[in-house]
């Protein structure tokens, strides 16, 4: 097998040579810092290269779109963010976003509007549905790892924004068998990470919202967590550790169990 | 014409005390603020028709859902037959809506089939609160009051739908020993007057019109009580639904009064102007019942207390202190409190407390997770989240109030443009030696 070095296209080396990609794939904070997500975001590169997809991101130029800060109740400092990414975005004449994380997809496609940031925004799960439908990503073929998957719904892919049936389309195109938890779909129950609790401790309780979301995946007996959204990673990630699972059940984004198939 | 005069003024006395209580009630909401514009009234009235006539969300819980539909539906067939009670006992008459034949029909056979499915639906609903312990009920909001309140609601339709199974079987048994012609459809009393009853048609004319004074009595009353009680749902739900917010559920409204001074600051050759508006500067966020919008007053008087938001809510079912349920009562609790108040002494007045803190603390909004489980379940779409991040919004700008971690976050973002404490430089390292297997 042979490897190829990817150079990530970044806007600002594409624009200087007239370059104008189809796509901006926006990587936010977690895709850039966050060790276990960071993963997530180089699987799904290497499906974008594997598909041959014009796109480009900011790189360095990337910031904070502001989204913590806003569900924090720091509005001003949320608009800050919005309005400075707004610029950046104007000047590199972007059109249509991918987002792997929900909370950006959120906050991009409904509330950026609003302050004259209008885009086509895409979900990283609706593009590479889309792209399996067509043909151009063929997920089938033999080999799985995994016995049976569950799937976890992030609220800003979810209830939020109404994006049940892509993942669970993709994990049946994987060949892959979902063992739905008992609260799923626009019942699923929040990992505990949303409203910028990511970055903070929970308020006093009987019981960390993590455990109670990673017991219920657990007891569907399935050996892949299957999740969409970083926040949502860190929380199954550690839920599984608390409960020592690690052997048994693994956690892994939609996109990883696609690079993994196709052997990326 | 005794009869006409007694129930002429029982129902001008009804009216007035309506038209007192809306006026007090719409003198609460000209405190709130403007909200969202009400446009798309074609999108509204599907929505109204699916979620508040179709009664989907409630199925969302299937079998009390169930149950609840079989009152409302109750409720909209039944208030047909009221119409036509009003007209009768005005106008002296006796069912004067059977002109309409076969629709009068329709109207008197559904409404008196569902009287006893209502009448069922209710007697479970009456046990579920009085005996069985159920989770949903409970909770730090839910005091004697709220339980109170419940009971006597589904007391006063409960004795709703026995006088006017009363009324009606005393019509048929009436009608019958007199060899009057029956005018309406009525299958469950007939088979009632069927398997016994009064014998002499005095007793049976004194069966109807007690039972018929007692309905319309009872409605009369029910109509000025619902405002005061957790039952003003009644007649808030379905105006509710049709005035919900159509956005998906993850969309918070712009603070359009932020944009101004963000708009003003970043450029520098208005940075130093004075604010185009003048005089005081509107408050950002929520800190007491006058900070809301009008929406949100909407959805605490729409509110019911079900309770199915708390059931819900990632933090209530890990013993946090949240309850969606309890933000709605505080709410409604609050401008009942301090409404009348800035009434009389202008919007400025102060009683020296507010909705934050003294009714909802801090350690609950710090607890909410945004996931929109309680707005999603609620079967009249209620939209807790987006009056929780108002109240945060209010604490953060206004009082530099938040946890610890957060403000920690707000100056990273700040200062490096992520929520962490990374060099912006090193934004691009995830993509270092990155290969793709090529076949």
């Amino acid at each position: 097998m042979q490897t190829r070095k990817i150079d990530i296209p970044v806007m600002a080396d594409l624009h200087s040579k007239g370059v104008q990609p189809e796509y901006l794939l926006w990587i936010g904070c977690a895709g850039a810092y966050d060790d276990r997500y960071k993963k997530v975001a180089r699987a799904f590169v290497k499906i974008l290269e594997h598909l041959n997809v014009s796109y480009g991101v900011l790189g360095t130029e990337e910031t904070c779109n502001g989204d913590p800060a806003r569900r924090a109740g720091n509005e001003m400092l949320f608009q800050m963010q919005a309005l400075q990414v707004i610029e950046t975005l104007k000047r590199y004449n972007v059109r249509k976003i991918i987002t792997i994380c929900p909370h950006c997809y959120n906050v991009f496609k409904n509330e950026y509007p609003d302050l004259g940031g209008n885009y086509e925004v895409i979900s990283y799960l609706v593009f590479l549905k889309e792209k399996a439908d067509s043909g151009q990503l063929n997920l089938t073929g033999s080999g799985n790892k995994y016995a049976t998957v569950t799937y976890h719904d992030p609220c800003y892919l979810g209830r939020a924004n109404d994006i049940y049936d892509e993942p669970r389309e993709i994990i049946k195109k994987l060949g892959l068998k979902l063992q739905e938890m008992e609260r799923n779909r626009s019942f699923a129950l929040c990992c505990g990470a949303g409203g910028a609790q990511m970055f903070k401790e929970a308020e006093k309780g009987d019981k960390e919202i993590f455990l109670e979301r990673t017991e219920e995946a657990l007891r569907t007996g399935a050996s892949v967590i299957a999740t969409a959204c970083p926040f949502c990673m860190t929380m199954m990630t550690d839920g599984i550790k608390y409960s020592n699972a690690e052997e048994k059940v693994k956690n892994l984004d939609i996109a990883e169990l696609i690079a993994e198939k196709l052997g990326l | 014409m005794d009869k006409q005069l007694i129930f002429s003024g029982a129902l001008l006395l009804t009216i007035a005390l309506f038209f007192f209580t809306v006026n007090r009630i719409a003198g609460f909401f000209r405190l709130t603020r403007p909200g969202y514009p009400v446009k798309d009234f074609g999108k509204r009235i599907l929505l109204m028709l699916r979620v508040a006539f179709g009664q989907t969300k409630i199925f969302r819980r299937p079998v009390t859902g169930f149950l609840h539909a079989l009152v409302f539906w109750g409720f909209c067939v039944i208030l047909l037959g009221s119409i036509e009670m009003v007209i009768d006992g005005v106008g002296g008459l006796e069912k004067s809506l059977s002109f309409l034949g076969p629709v009068h029909d329709l109207i008197m056979a559904s409404g008196d089939i569902f009287a006893l499915l209502v009448l069922l639906s209710i007697l479970v609903f009456l046990v579920r609160r009085l005996f069985l312990n159920i989770r949903r009920f409970e909770g730090i909001e839910m005091k004697k009051k709220s339980h109170i309140d419940a009971v006597v609601s589904l007391s006063l339709i409960f004795l709703l739908m026995v006088t006017l199974i009363g009324m009606n079987t005393g019509y048929i048994i009436y009608s019958g020993l007199e060899g009057k012609t029956i005018h309406g459809v009525y299958p469950v009393s007939s088979f009632l007057a069927g398997i016994g009853g009064p014998d002499e048609p005095r007793k049976a004319w004194l069966l109807m019109e007690t039972s018929w004074w007692s309905h319309i009595l009872l409605i009369f009353f029910f109509a000025n009580y619902l405002p005061y009680s957790k039952h003003f749902h009644v007649f808030m739900s379905v105006p509710n639904v049709f005035l919900s917010r159509l956005e998906p559920l993850g969309k918070l409204y712009n603070m359009d009064n932020v944009t101004r001074e963000v708009k003003l600051m970043m450029n520098p050759e208005t940075a130093f102007s004075a604010s185009p508006e003048g005089g005081t500067p509107e408050r950002f966020g929520v800190r007491d019942a006058e900070d809301v919008t009008w929406k949100n007053y909407f959805d605490s008087l729409s509110c019911t207390e079900c309770g199915r938001c708390t059931a819900v809510c990632p933090a209530n079912l890990t013993g946090k202190k949240l309850s969606p349920r309890k933000i709605m009562m505080d709410l409604r609790a609050r401008m009942k409190e301090k409404g009348p108040l800035m009434i009389k002494n202008g919007k400025d007045f102060n009683d020296g407390k507010a909705l934050i803190r003294d009714y909802i603390t801090e350690e609950e909004l710090w607890a909410c997770t945004t996931c929109n489980a309680c707005a999603k379940e609620c079967p009249i779409n209620i939209n807790h989240p987006s009056l929780i991040i108002d109240m945060r919004r209010y604490l953060v700008m206004e009082e530099g109030s938040a946890p610890g971690e957060l403000k920690a976050v707000f100056s990273n973002i700040e200062n490096n443009g992520a929520p962490w404490q990374y060099s912006p430089e090193d934004r691009l390292n995830w993509a270092n030696n990155l290969e793709i297997n090529v076949n």
